[in-house]
């Protein structure tokens, strides 16, 4: 049976938690994207669009120098860095905003907590040319200043979000408001796999671009599946896009790395698969962080991007059904993998990236020699560059260990 | 015997049409400041002229309101508002308003994590007459019906104006006690103008219920209830009350609360 129902569940996870208003656009919305998904001239559009603009296929990098650092598994690298703009979240980008034309919208909003998501959301509207406004908690706005500059350069109005905890969840709380009101003019462009049904469907597909070059480069490069697939989850958008081609092959292992912030026993992290429960957060039925009373906690993350107190529903279901295991890391092995795949292979991956490189890096000396262990490196590092260099200060460790 | 639940619900329409007036509904935030002024609060907005009292259960990520609901909930999450004390002020206040409806409006999750049928049980026990969900639209709103129904209470429907007549029918068809009708496309708080489609839109809604209608979301100035009155058979008045009684306490609560009822009066 694919997944998911008519209803948008998977399992018991998914569904539409969201008000009446908003409902007979997530079904407009549902019949659109059936509509395009099956028609040959917007998949050639999209095609165009990824191969020219966004520069895809992009390279599995075998990283010989990490595999031999940490003996084990061959590691391989699917060099998501390299997406124009620099990460994954260009994939769906490009695929809802030609969507979002098709429709006849001429506005565009969106959530971001990196700021990855807001960059290639602001790109394609320019692209497009469509009204965006991105939402920003006001915290990652500090975090992530470089990003907010290059989304107004390329013609985007950034909101800070200053309520609640003026971080990802609080942005999208915001964009949802907006929507409510605008609903007429404005295509929301979602940037993970979560939200209300159709949302976790169309992100998967148009991040399944990921799973299925990765699995022809593989097949190419040693003749056969991976062991293993790694990749960081804050909605689980990367994840799904590398994960989803793989389903079925049930010979290949697929490992989620959630965020655990200073650690899952301080209450400050953002892992809700691996320490949450289940609940309705922004319009689906999923893992989240909450208190006995149902409110949603904050989370809390070094990287911006896994920020997030929620997670994709497709995710809750491959872990309740044991498709997928998910482990979380903390700041401080993320910030090890950061300069440690910065110094072994002379990329820079992204914090929420260097998640799932740490995660590697505890997997793959456990694997046989031979084995093949694949990471989605889900994009760069080079937004993070500063405030990996303000936390190294702090810790005495700028420059070197 | 005194009806409860749907049926007192109902009844107050029926009282308030038989007098040949206006159902005026008003929401408070339960916990804003505390919940001690919420109770001290609510006899004197019935006093005034509330019909039916809304009583809003804090949730930290309202998105279906505005800056006003969002900014009483935050201080009400502040104060340490839970569900359980709110659903212990309902049963303070029915011990003292016997007769006056008192709907909890709230988020799914905390309904959630309190449990359904909890929820469901608590709230009869405690003398309450329904909810008001706002995410949770009639597709997932199966099993809360199922439990409130065990009990006699009421899941109030929403519609909006982006629902479509193929879809009015949905929605209404499980709803109980009346039907929420939000008056534009947007979040709670008040407006200066309300939108022109309102009639025809309320039209379309009638055609497809029974049910009393009460149109809410933007209302916040006495002539704005008199337009409103003779389209629906209730209106519902939320930020600016809770705006009020915010800056000016009890006295410019009630005074727009009376207000209000005078408009809708006439």
């Amino acid at each position: 049976m694919t997944l998911p129902d008519e209803r948008g569940h998977f399992g018991p996870f998914g569904g539409r938690f969201v008000p009446e208003t908003l409902m007979p656009a997530l079904n407009e919305l549902e019949a659109a994207y059936r509509a395009t998904r099956q028609d040959p001239a917007f998949r050639r559009e999209l095609e165009y669009y990824l191969r020219n603009f966004a520069g895809r296929p992009t390279p599995l990098y075998y990283a010989a120098n990490l595999t031999a650092y940490l003996g084990g598994a061959k590691i391989y690298l699917k060099r998501e860095d390299l997406n124009h703009t620099g990460s994954h979240k260009l994939n769906n980008a490009l695929g809802q905003a030609l969507l979002a034309r098709r429709m006849g919208k001429k506005r565009i909003i969106a959530e971001t907590g990196a700021g990855q998501h807001g960059v290639a959301t602001a790109t394609v509207a320019a692209l497009l040319g469509l009204e965006c406004e991105i939402y920003m908690g006001a915290e990652d706005t500090r975090r992530q200043a470089l990003n907010v500059f290059r989304m107004e350069l390329l013609g985007s109005r950034v909101i800070p979000v200053a309520a609640g905890s003026a971080t990802l969840k609080d942005a999208i709380n915001e964009a949802l408001r907006d929507w409510v009101t605008n609903i007429e003019t404005t295509h929301y462009l979602l940037g993970s796999v979560t939200g209300p049904h159709p949302y976790p469907v169309i992100v998967r597909d148009f991040q399944s671009v990921i799973g299925k070059e990765a699995r022809e480069q593989i097949l190419a490069a040693e003749g056969r599946l991976p062991d293993a697939i790694v990749a960081c989850v804050g909605g689980g958008s990367n994840a799904m896009g590398i994960f989803h081609p793989f389903l079925e092959d049930e010979g290949v292992a697929l490992w989620g790395a959630e965020a655990a912030g200073l650690g899952l026993d301080t209450g400050k992290h953002a892992a809700s698969l691996t320490a949450g429960s289940p609940g309705v957060l922004h319009g689906a039925y999923c893992y989240i962080l909450q208190d006995a009373d149902g409110q949603i906690t904050p989370a809390h993350s070094v990287s911006a991007g896994l920020d997030y107190p929620g997670v994709g529903p497709e995710h809750c279901y491959l872990k309740e059904t044991g498709r997928a295991s998910y482990a979380a890391i903390t700041d401080g092995e993320a910030l090890e993998a950061f300069q440690l795949l910065s110094r072994c292979e002379g990329i820079l991956p992204a914090l929420e990236s260097a998640h799932a490189v740490a995660l590697a890096v505890k997997l793959a000396p456990q694997m046989p020699e031979g084995a093949i262990l694949l990471i989605n490196l889900s994009g760069r590092g080079d937004k993070d560059v500063q405030e990996v260099a303000a936390i190294l200060k702090e810790k005495g460790e700028a420059g070197g260990r | 015997m005194r009806p409860v639940g749907v049926e007192r619900l109902l009844h107050a329409f029926e009282e308030a049409n038989k007098k040949g007036r206006k159902t005026l509904i008003v929401y408070v935030c339960a916990g804003d400041p505390d919940l001690k002024a919420t109770a001290e609060l609510v006899p004197f907005l019935a006093e005034a002229g509330a019909d039916i009292i809304e009583i809003g259960v804090p949730f930290s990520d309202p998105i279906a309101d505005g800056p006003t609901i969002q900014a009483a909930s935050q201080r009400a999450l502040a104060a340490g508002t839970s569900m359980a004390a709110v659903l212990n002020l309902v049963g303070e206040l029915r011990s003292r308003l016997r007769d006056l409806p008192l709907v909890l409006m709230t988020y799914y999750n905390p309904v959630l994590r309190f449990g359904l049928r909890s929820m469901a049980a608590t709230l009869k026990e405690k003398g309450g007459d329904g909810l008001i969900v706002p995410d949770l639209p009639a597709e997932e709103a199966g099993p809360l019906r199922s439990a409130l129904d065990e009990h006699g209470l009421a899941l109030v429907p929403l519609v909006a104006p982006t629902t479509p007549d193929s879809r009015l029918k949905v929605v209404v068809d499980g709803g109980r006690g009346f039907v929420y009708c939000v008056s534009l496309t947007g979040v709670t708080g008040a407006r200066e103008e309300l939108p022109p489609y309102l009639e025809a839109y309320l039209k379309r809604v009638r055609a497809a219920t029974n049910l009393p209608l009460a149109v809410g979301f933007g209302i916040s100035r006495p002539e704005q209830a008199a337009r409103l009155a003779p389209l629906a058979d209730g209106i519902v008045a939320g930020s600016a009350v809770v705006d009020a009684f915010h800056r000016g306490g009890l006295v410019a609560a009630t005074g727009l609360v009376r207000a209000l009822r005078a408009a809708l009066d006439g």
